[in-house]
């Protein structure tokens, strides 16, 4: 089977970043950019079904990467490839795209490649609009498993458990289907140094987004970024006493 | 103006969080709709007609959404929602799953997790884990939009009469079933509607050492929450999880006990009205944010508490 790995471009988790002064976005000049972390979790999945394909002695499956984003994007396309993923397919675009964009143009590259199955991550860490995988399973009419703890392929469907805020829910999915990544889905492994090597001789394809004729007009404009309200520290209790006077008599709220 | 909100519900309760996303659609004007899409929820629909500020409850009732699945539901919210001027649903774990599909069918970018309306086409929502604060404008025919719960009061759940009326054909896509679901049972008050948040960190050491702060919650009737790094241990279920990846709280009372305060679990907290924060670094980044601080020893500072509560 085919696996279909969709991977962001994103600031890197440590990063604490800044609003930019005149409110237009936030800074990112000179900081750290690494893969978005639920991208790492979605590779390390399709690395780990194609382990268990070639253990079982089923076809081995093929992983193919895709991220939407700019030309420096090919670093984290070939950290995928550097974790086990075949190869990459880079959709240029220098615009900052929404969910809706980004999603149109995976779905060109789902009717080009014909993946069974689509891993991304359930939301990128800068933008945080938890959208892109949902859309994607609505514009191709596929099923979704989102925020996934499990996956699990048997035949022709896929059982997806999913973190859900009561606890977990198992859905079963027809083939081809959509999953986005949890936190506990798994623990995404670190890139050796051969497989780094090897990774640079991989094919890496790059297409513009104009060229896959994708409209990515957007509804929404940002009119302006701003840092939050700032929280300022209070004060040092001396002890458990003196804490549950104040919540009572001063906070009042026990 | 009419505006269209998503019940949450399971089929027999309608959640808290609906009045919050009310109060959003409350906030940007216009006759308010409920769609309760469901199998057997008659219950929930008329709970819906009693919310102060409803004017119709639109019920679809099919066993195709008795399990809420995105598959068959967002294709009767996208048909139900074209006549709309918004559709609003609350930044739940269902509400993600359903709405970016719902706003995909009709061709509109979604506005996610809003925490402010500005105007009836501008909202504020939090980018980069809350570092930031974008206001964003849409001129989608109809705006689709969760609501983050924290940045709105519920409305009233009683005192309203609405009409409610029976929708839509069935929509069964064939493409997904539901298997099954296992929720934590707890008689604890659920994290995100709590008055009062106890939460542990790896500071607690072990998952058996959530003992102290079960009893302090129940002493206190709060909810028990985690950091991100208490559920990487191993220590408590990932649905515990307070921060950007996990649950968004905004309690009256937020105790964070044994956590240092990463940017990402602050992200999830940090709108309580009052945060106290229990650790024995006296340099943890959570005393920047904490209204209380004690430099304490956890496992003697609990249980007194406890006692003294």
């Amino acid at each position: 089977m085919k696996i279909l790995v969709a991977v962001k471009r994103a600031v890197d988790y440590n990063v604490k970043v800044r609003v930019k002064a005149d409110n237009s976005g936030v800074d990112l000049a000179n900081v750290k950019m690494s893969m978005n972390p639920f991208c790492e979790i979605a590779v390390e999945e399709a690395v780990r079904l194609k382990e268990l394909s070639i253990k079982e002695g089923r076809v081995a499956t093929e992983i193919v990467v895709v991220s939407i984003g700019p030309t420096t994007a090919q670093e984290q396309l070939r950290t995928a490839l550097a974790l086990g993923a075949d190869r990459a397919i880079l959709v240029e675009s220098a615009e900052d795209l929404t969910s809706l964009a980004v999603a149109k143009l995976l779905k060109a590259v789902v009717d080009k490649e014909q993946p069974q199955l689509v891993i991304l991550g359930k939301q990128a860490i800068d933008s945080d609009n938890n959208q892109t995988g949902q859309m994607l399973a609505a514009l191709s009419g596929y099923g979704q498993g989102t925020f996934a703890s499990k996956v699990e392929i048997s035949g022709d469907s896929v059982a997806v458990t999913r973190e859900v805020d009561g606890g977990a829910q198992t859905v079963s999915l027809k083939l081809p289907a959509i999953v986005t990544t949890d936190l506990r889905l798994n623990e995404p492994r670190y890139a050796s140094l051969p497989n780094i090597m090897k990774a640079k001789k991989k094919p890496l394809e790059v297409v513009t987004a104009d060229a896959l004729g994708v409209s990515t007009a957007s509804t929404n404009k940002t009119v302006k970024v701003e840092a939050p309200a700032a929280r300022s520290a209070g004060i040092k209790v001396k002890s458990v006493a003196e804490l549950v006077e104040k919540l009572k008599n001063e906070a009042k709220v026990l | 103006m009419t505006i269209l909100v998503i019940a949450e519900h399971d089929n027999k309760v309608l959640a808290p969080a609906t009045l919050n996303t009310v109060a959003a659609a409350v906030k940007i004007g216009g006759d308010i709709h409920v769609l309760v899409a469901g199998q057997g929820a008659g219950a929930v629909a008329e709970a819906a007609a009693k919310i102060a500020g409803v004017a119709k409850v639109l019920v679809a009732d099919n066993a195709a959404y008795a399990h809420q699945l995105p598959e068959n539901v967002a294709p009767l919210v996208a048909e139900l929602g074209k006549g709309y001027s918004h559709i609003l649903a609350a930044a739940t774990s269902n509400g993600k799953n359903i709405l970016p599909r719902v706003a995909a069918v009709l061709d509109v970018d979604q506005i996610s997790e809003i925490i402010s309306v500005e105007s009836a086409d501008t909202f504020k929502r939090p980018i980069y884990a809350g570092n930031a604060i974008a206001t964003v404008q849409s001129n989608a025919a109809v705006k689709v939009i969760t609501v983050r719960a924290t940045g709105f009061d519920p409305v009233a759940a009683e005192g309203g009469s609405a009409s409610v009326e029976a929708v839509g054909a069935a929509h069964d896509a064939g493409i997904s079933s539901f298997v099954g679901e296992e929720l934590a049972k707890s008689d604890r008050p659920e994290l995100t509607a709590a008055k009062i948040v106890v939460s542990g960190g790896r500071g607690m050491q072990n998952g058996d050492n959530f003992k102290h702060l079960y009893a302090l919650a129940d002493k206190l009737g709060a909810a028990v929450g985690a950091s991100r790094a208490a559920v990487d241990a191993g220590f408590v279920p990932n649905d515990m999880q307070v921060g950007q990846t996990g649950k968004i709280v905004a309690p009256q009372l937020y105790i964070a006990v044994g956590i240092s305060g990463a940017i990402q679990h602050l992200a999830g907290m940090k709108d309580s009205k009052v945060i106290v924060a229990i650790n024995k670094d006296e340099e943890a980044p959570i005393f920047q944010v904490a209204d209380y601080g004690l430099v304490a020893d956890l496992f003697e500072a609990i249980p007194e508490m406890a006692a003294l509560a």
